[in-house]
């Protein structure tokens, strides 16, 4: 979308040679410090001392100390698991949602969109239907399926049934319906299986849509809060976000230094996905609107 | 949603769809099925068997002041959020649509809080707004400005509302921008000629055009604001002081799995799901899709 919106406008040039535009940058700025400042505070905060912090002595610039780090990566703080085992865990559950999602979604946005067998119309619907149900709102029945499944503080529980995905699987649909039928005859005539098919032409095709997909699929596998919470009470499942806030649980003796140094471990990998897949992520984000 | 040419076979797409069938109905349909079962029901005292008490529950619920209250304030929020998310987002957006000088970085600087967790919002605004450790609040203490949410309502409203918005603008920012971008130059160039400037341009031109995005955008603030904030109350407040925090999701939370009443709660979650499926309807019924995962 941006490449061609950007193509399409011939005063770029001659604009930008003109004098700045005070007033955007300020704004802009003021922007970008509103995210960044307390982001900044924290990792500043987590290389001085706690002490310091609990009297109330946070400071914006940062000291020399890293040690918190390496502590929370090794040791944890009181009464929890050592982060690099939180961060192993958000990591696998991340990568398994969004891994496990794509699959799921393509595979049945293919059925759906190149084969017509009975109750298709169904079973679009039935998957259609999952939009209106976030966990949220089936916090205490989704409990009581998940003990009947046996699936209570295991990984499983903590990932499998956050892979079904109406938006993934309507996504799909709409990158298959606008591939030309022309394509679909011609890879029939070569001889092509519907298999191969799918492998030869549709993956490649979409792999742009893919990795949009994953970038979004991946930050909201690792920010899940209450999923969790509520199926995993057993400490060696904890992800970093629920970690983190089990630290700052008990208030009068929190380690103030050891919290901002997981947050900003906690930040870090959904912020680097973001950020170097920004190019597909904007475009795959906002194309289904259109 | 037909295409001329198709595979043969039956059997092959059955077993395509089957694992997101299969989960689709064992992890949303049966447990909604079951929250709208035990909705109906009561358990007895002693939680060793239930009765069908029909609408009795949502009866109690609906003359609950407590629960109204929790709607009431469940609204309050949803609103503040999602004019605050949108309208900074918006601002920024028209900004960083000029062609100026370090577009790009500017794009990414802003763009890159989307990968915030709601939990993780909260633990950043704590550093900020606590009265013990936070700058600001501290600052404000300091200054004969008493601060401190932990025990006043109103302020600990504040901050969630703070802490839940400033994660949802960069959302907000990329769909804006991407609106305004899709707004043919030549309409702004027109609008420009015959003299509109500035703020009656984009009030009278471009705020128009960008309908379809703000109201979708507006869908999404609000079901967000209303569900995905979960993790950024629960971290700060845990639905306090008292019950000054307590959304409604908050009020599920706490009465089924902290206060075990399960007739109450899925009644409770019940009409959040009658919630939701209305503003999704709405969302399809004006706009077509939604596009968070």
């Amino acid at each position: 979308m941006s490449q061609a919106a950007l193509a399409a406008r011939p005063a770029d040039v001659a604009l930008s040679a003109q004098r700045p535009d005070w007033l955007a940058h300020t704004i802009l700025c003021l922007g970008v410090l509103l995210f960044a400042l307390p982001v900044w505070l924290v990792f500043a905060g987590s290389t001085q001392d706690s002490g310091a912090i609990t009297r109330g002595d946070l400071s914006l610039l940062p000291g020399t100390d890293f040690s918190a780090y390496a502590h929370v990566l090794t040791q944890g703080t009181m009464g929890t698991e050592p982060v690099w085992h939180m961060l192993l865990v958000s990591g696998a559950m991340a990568i398994g949602i969004a891994g496990g999602k794509i699959v799921i979604s393509i595979l049945s946005a293919y059925a759906v969109v190149f084969f017509r067998f009975p109750f298709r119309r169904t079973a679009f619907w039935i998957i259609f239907i999952t939009l209106m149900l976030p966990v949220e709102v089936r916090i205490i029945p989704t409990y009581a399926v998940m003990s009947d499944f046996g699936l209570i503080n295991s990984f499983t529980g903590l990932t499998v049934p956050l892979i079904a995905s109406a938006t993934a699987t309507l996504l799909f649909r709409q990158v298959f319906v606008a591939i030309p039928d022309e394509l679909v005859e011609a890879a029939r005539m070569d001889g092509a299986g519907p298999l191969r098919f799918l492998r030869d032409i549709l993956l490649p095709v979409s792999a742009a849509n893919i990795a949009a997909l994953f970038v979004i699929l991946f930050v909201y596998g690792w920010n899940q809060y209450l999923w969790p919470l509520l199926v995993a009470t057993d400490p060696g499942l904890d992800t970093i976000v629920i970690g983190i806030v089990k630290m700052i649980g008990v208030e009068t003796q929190t380690e103030w230094s050891a919290v901002m140094a997981t947050a900003v471990l906690a930040l870090l990998p959904p912020i680097a996905v973001v950020v170097l897949m920004q190019r597909w992520f904007v475009a795959g984000l906002t194309e289904g609107e259109k | 949603m037909d295409r001329r040419t198709v595979f043969e076979g039956k059997l092959l797409p059955i077993l395509l769809v089957l694992p997101q069938l299969l989960l689709t109905v064992f992890f949303f349909l049966w447990p909604a099925g079951q929250a709208i079962w035990s909705s109906l029901t009561r358990e007895d005292p002693f939680g060793l068997g239930s009765t069908f008490v029909g609408l009795d529950n949502f009866t109690d619920l609906f003359t609950d002041p407590l629960y109204l209250a929790s709607i009431i304030r469940t609204v309050i929020f949803c609103a503040a959020v999602s004019v605050l998310a949108m309208s900074i987002a918006l601002l920024l957006a028209v900004f960083a649509d000029r062609e100026i000088r370090g577009r790009a970085i500017y794009r990414t600087l802003l763009i890159w809080p989307y990968a915030i967790a709601p939990a993780i919002s909260a633990i950043l605004w704590l550093f900020v707004l606590n009265p013990q450790v936070g700058l600001l609040g501290r600052w404000l203490n300091a200054h004969g400005i008493p601060w401190d949410y932990t025990i006043n309502g109103g302020q600990a409203l504040f901050m969630v509302i703070v802490a839940s918005a400033w994660k949802q603008v960069s959302y907000n920012f990329i769909f804006f921008l991407a609106g305004l971008q899709s707004i043919p130059r030549a309409v702004i160039e027109a609008a420009r000629m015959d003299g509109a400037k500035g703020w009656h341009r984009f009030r009278t031109i471009t705020f128009p055009l960008l309908t379809p995005t703000t109201f979708f955008l507006l869908v999404v603030n609000l079901v967000y604001a209303a569900f995905d904030t979960f993790g950024t109350i629960y971290a700060l407040t845990h639905g306090g002081p008292g019950k000054d925090t307590e959304t409604l999701v908050i009020k599920v939370y706490r009465d089924g799995v902290v206060n075990l009443d399960l007739g109450s709660s899925s009644a409770q979650s019940v009409i959040l799901m009658v919630g939701v499926i209305a503003l999704t309807a709405i969302q399809f019924r004006f706009i077509g899709r939604r596009t968070n995962a």
